[in-house]
């Protein structure tokens, strides 16, 4: 039977075909929020003609496998590369398999799409789910023939009995494989990685086809009959309470249902949640867009209307220049004697850095379509938390979160944005006054003005190399928005004598995660500052640096945000990035190298930017080498590839040109015009890859390439023009040179 | 509210908007073609991006009473089949990532494939600029082209 290969995404049926045979739950396996997968029903009941041997794969009598894909799409290739373990361990052929994204359920696991995990935590998880329903086949199969299990194999997808030549397809396995129960799940045995066939293979997206055909599938994208179109205005001023506006007005435009205030913050007392603003309804998008241009609002602006990027600088500096142990700086780590490091040093360098506060700028602008009816909500929303929108909806609706559902759709980009679920907020608040399906939709001005933003940061250092040429002592002192850098973020652990102060600025700019969050400016202020005391001392950076990882290969983790640092994983991959990018080449006056690497998302990442000056101070970067390390198995090489590609040109692309700037207490900018993206003549013409395979469990690649590639490429300009850029955006920087 | 009848993808639709709608959010809302992207409103995304008589327009700033009787083409109607040199260079190329700017992408890269059948790397450069990749994915899109170049000539040279 062939229904499942079309079967239906939405909730009920999957709920329908769930809880037949006896009312009771198909599900095999469930996955519990470590990661691991148990066994929760030993008992499989079972769908006529179909083969479920857990909730994430469904085989038909006609061979056709459908794997359900739990985490949601961003972009980061997960609805490919998850289902690819999942058919690797079942020995299925891929081209019959069917892809489908599951409905949010705990059946499926943790089912957000954040921080680089659902790598580390669904590998294994999912080769279990693969390897159990093997299992099962191959023993079905065992029992047709009458030989022992061990002699059989499952690939292509077909049970194959090698001594005698036989083979059954896996369509022809149902009804005997149903049968039988589901192996515990410590006697399931996972293949070996040599016998891989699909894994660390170049395979297509499998959305793909209906990409490229302009196919409904982005949460913009979504209609339900009756629905009505919704936008959703907030106060310039992070903050702002809409007093009165001139509904009425607005009421009587063309195609305007509804106008009102919506004067409540969910949950109290938070920028990231419900916030308030005014709500216009329309029977078109446009038509909603129009009426809230004449939209005209007094607002309460709140208790900070007059913030400014200006003044968060100045009493940054000021913080700086405190004496020590003054209020609003706190000592995070000392080790050593800095005082007497510094006294003893060759060389004492000091140096402050700061980046601007920067937006996702996701292409596909936040919307959320939802139909409230009664105490009952459905959610159609592209969100990387689907559990935490539904929790938020719920508050907001002031119903069970039982009786909210979502469905996830796919997402146009994510970087952590859409981990919040503000947008999901607005649109059932809306629904529920209107009883009907609403798609709120945001402009490009909302998107950026009321992003939760990449925090800007100033870093004011102090650093020493000895006179052996060692880096002997370093200083720092965070001034942030609200998220510090931790007691353990490198150089920590790898200097003797070494302090970190942080400090706090009082703001309310709502903030969230951008992508590899901490480290996307954390690994460009720290490894130009280590350029700086690499050429202080007179040695070659990826010497120096290579010098500062020590000899000791696993560093452990201090205090409560601490972990362990693979000092042996970083200094092998800057071995490789040197030797692959052709380290320390004689270029022409202009042209230069550069190095960075970091540590996060639990890869090991270094990167070297080859980049061109002119005079004149026009940059171009050439050339980008990288060398990878995230353990011992890329599960899909084109997908590996893609995000690096693109955590590269991302990472350039927020170093190069992009700042947000704030003045009373609101976002200057308004739209792209204002707020420069870098485009394909600005994308290096080389980007090479060097996946470094260790014997560590395989982890994720949204994030971790992005890092380095900012210091990579302000080193190189240094090596370029002799100019240090410690100011991003990088176009800040006059690099003209004669 | 005004009348207006389009050619879309070879069909004729009439619609009953004000006359300044966008074609944007007449494809989308009205004939349910959602492969057009909205991205920011001002033609400075491109991820809106259609052909009016061939050539590649904006739809965030075309109002539809500017349409006329030009023949609209939308990434829905870029080929019957979805087999446009184009779309199979895309597909074979994995290019996409979150895939939401690709239709504009496409529709861009077969403006310049009908003019350039075999561009260079700045000639791509030249006339994919306006198209914004949030995800970055300008490296494959580069390579998608020139693999759609190569296809295209093949398919010339098979034909007879």
């Amino acid at each position: 039977m062939s229904a499942t290969r079309g079967m239906p995404i939405d909730r009920r049926s999957f709920l329908r075909l769930a809880t037949v045979a006896g009312g009771g739950l198909i599900l095999g396996y469930y996955v519990r929020p470590s990661g691991m997968a148990q066994i929760a029903k030993p008992d499989v009941e079972r769908t006529d003609g179909l083969f479920i041997p857990n909730a994430f794969i469904r085989i038909a009598a006609d061979g056709g496998v459908t794997v359900y894909s739990a985490r949601p799409e961003v972009g980061q290739g997960i609805k490919t590369s998850l289902p690819m373990v999942v058919a690797e361990e079942l020995g299925a052929d891929w081209k019959s398999v069917n892809v489908v994204s599951a409905p949010l359920d705990a059946a499926f696991g943790p089912q957000f799409a954040g921080g680089s995990m659902s790598t580390p935590m669904s590998y294994t998880a999912m080769r279990k789910v693969g390897a159990a329903a093997r299992t099962m086949l191959i023993a079905a199969a065992a029992q047709t023939w009458g030989v022992p299990a061990s002699e059989c194999i499952a690939e292509e997808g077909e049970v194959r009995h090698s001594a005698s030549g036989r083979s059954i397809r896996f369509g022809d396995l149902v009804a005997r494989a149903s049968a039988l129960p589901v192996p515990a799940e410590d006697s399931v045995v996972l293949k070996d990685p040599k016998d891989f066939t699909l894994l660390g293979k170049r395979i297509g997206g499998v959305d793909n086809p209906r990409v490229v055909t302009g196919q409904p599938l982005f949460g913009i994208d979504q209609k339900r009959p009756g629905m009505v179109y919704a936008a959703y205005v907030k106060g310039p001023v992070w903050g702002a309470r809409p007093l009165s506006a001139n509904l009425d007005h607005v009421k009587g435009l063309p195609g305007v249902l509804d106008a009102f205030l919506v004067d409540r913050t969910v949950p109290a007392g938070q920028v990231t949640g419900l916030v308030p603003g005014v709500a216009v309804v329309a029977n078109s998008t446009w038509a909603a867009f129009s009426a809230r241009n004449e939209l005209k609002v007094t607002w309460d602006e709140g208790r900070l209307p007059n913030s400014s990027w200006e003044e968060f600088g100045r009493q940054a500096r000021e913080l700086a220049g405190a004496p020590p142990g003054s209020a609003g700086v706190v000592e995070d780590r000392r080790d050593g004697d800095i005082d007497k490091a510094f006294a003893g040093a060759a060389h004492v360098l000091e140096a402050s850095y700061s980046y601007p506060f920067i937006s996702h700028t996701n292409l596909e602008p936040q919307n959320c379509l939802v139909h409230v009816q009664a105490n009952q909500a459905e959610v159609w929303a592209p969100t990387q938390n689907p559990d935490g929108a539904r929790k938020l909806a719920a508050q907001v609706l002031g119903i069970p979160e039982e009786n909210v559902n979502v469905n996830i759709t796919r997402i146009g980009g994510g970087f952590g944005r859409r981990l919040d679920s503000d947008f999901v907020a607005e649109a059932a608040a809306i629904s529920q006054r209107l009883g009907v399906p609403v798609k709120l939709t945001w402009d490009r001005t909302d998107d950026l003005q009321h992003d939760h933003f990449r925090p800007g940061g100033f870093h004011f250092l102090k650093g020493a190399v000895d006179a052996q040429g060692r880096l002997s002592a370093w200083r720092s002192h965070h001034v942030s928005f609200g998220s510090n850098l931790g007691a353990d973020d490198f150089p920590a652990r790898f200097v003797t004598n070494y302090v970190l102060l942080n400090s706090k600025l009082e703001n309310n700019v709502p903030q969230g995660p951008w992508r590899a969050p901490g480290s996307n400016t954390y690994a460009w202020m720290t490894c130009c500052f280590l350029d700086e005391l690499a050429h202080a001392a007179g040695r070659d950076p990826v010497e120096f640096n290579i010098a500062l990882l020590g000899d000791r290969d696993l560093i452990p983790g201090s205090g409560p945000r601490g972990r362990p640092y693979n000092a042996a994983r970083m200094r092998n991959v800057l071995r490789q990035v040197a030797e692959k990018s052709g380290w320390g080449r004689k270029l022409a006056r202009g042209k230069g190298m550069g190095l960075g690497y970091y540590f996060s998302h639990q890869g090991y990442i270094a990167e070297v930017a080859e980049v061109t000056v002119t005079p004149a101070g026009d940059l171009k970067v050439d050339r980008v080498v990288a060398a990878v390390d995230v353990g011992s198995q890329i599960v899909n090489l084109s997908g590996a590839e893609n995000q690096v590609q693109g955590s590269i040109i991302d990472g350039l692309n927020a170093a190069w040109r992009q700042e947000l700037d704030i003045k009373q207490g609101r976002v200057v900018q308004s739209n792209f015009h204002e707020y420069p993206m870098l485009r394909i003549p600005d994308a290096p013409r080389s980007i090479e890859i060097h996946f470094v395979k260790t014997d560590y469990p395989p982890t994720g690649l949204g994030e971790p390439a992005l890092p380095p590639l900012a210091p990579a490429v302000c080193n190189a300009i240094f090596a370029a023009t002799g100019k240090r850029v410690r100011q991003l955006p990088i176009s800040r920087t006059d690099l003209s040179w004669s | 509210m005004s009348k207006f009848t389009l050619q879309v993808n070879g069909r004729s639709h009439e619609v009953d908007v004000v006359p300044e709608t966008p074609l944007l959010w007449v494809l989308r809302d009205n004939l349910d073609l959602v492969g057009t992207k909205f991205g920011c409103g001002i033609g400075q995304c491109a991820a809106c991006t259609v052909h009016l008589d061939g050539t590649p327009a904006r739809a965030c700033l075309t109002p539809v009473s500017a349409v006329g009787s030009a023949k609209v083409t939308t990434i829905e109607g870029l080929s019957a089949d979805g087999q446009h040199p184009l779309q199979r260079a895309w597909c074979e190329l994995d290019v996409a990532q979150c895939g939401y700017c690709q239709p504009g992408q496409l529709m861009s890269a077969a403006a310049l494939l009908a003019q350039n059948p075999n561009p260079s790397d700045g000639d791509i450069d030249e006339a994919m600029a306006g198209n914004i990749c949030r995800c970055a994915t300008y490296f494959r899109i580069r390579a998608g082209i020139h693999r759609a170049a190569e296809l295209m000539a093949a398919g010339k040279e098979a034909r007879p």
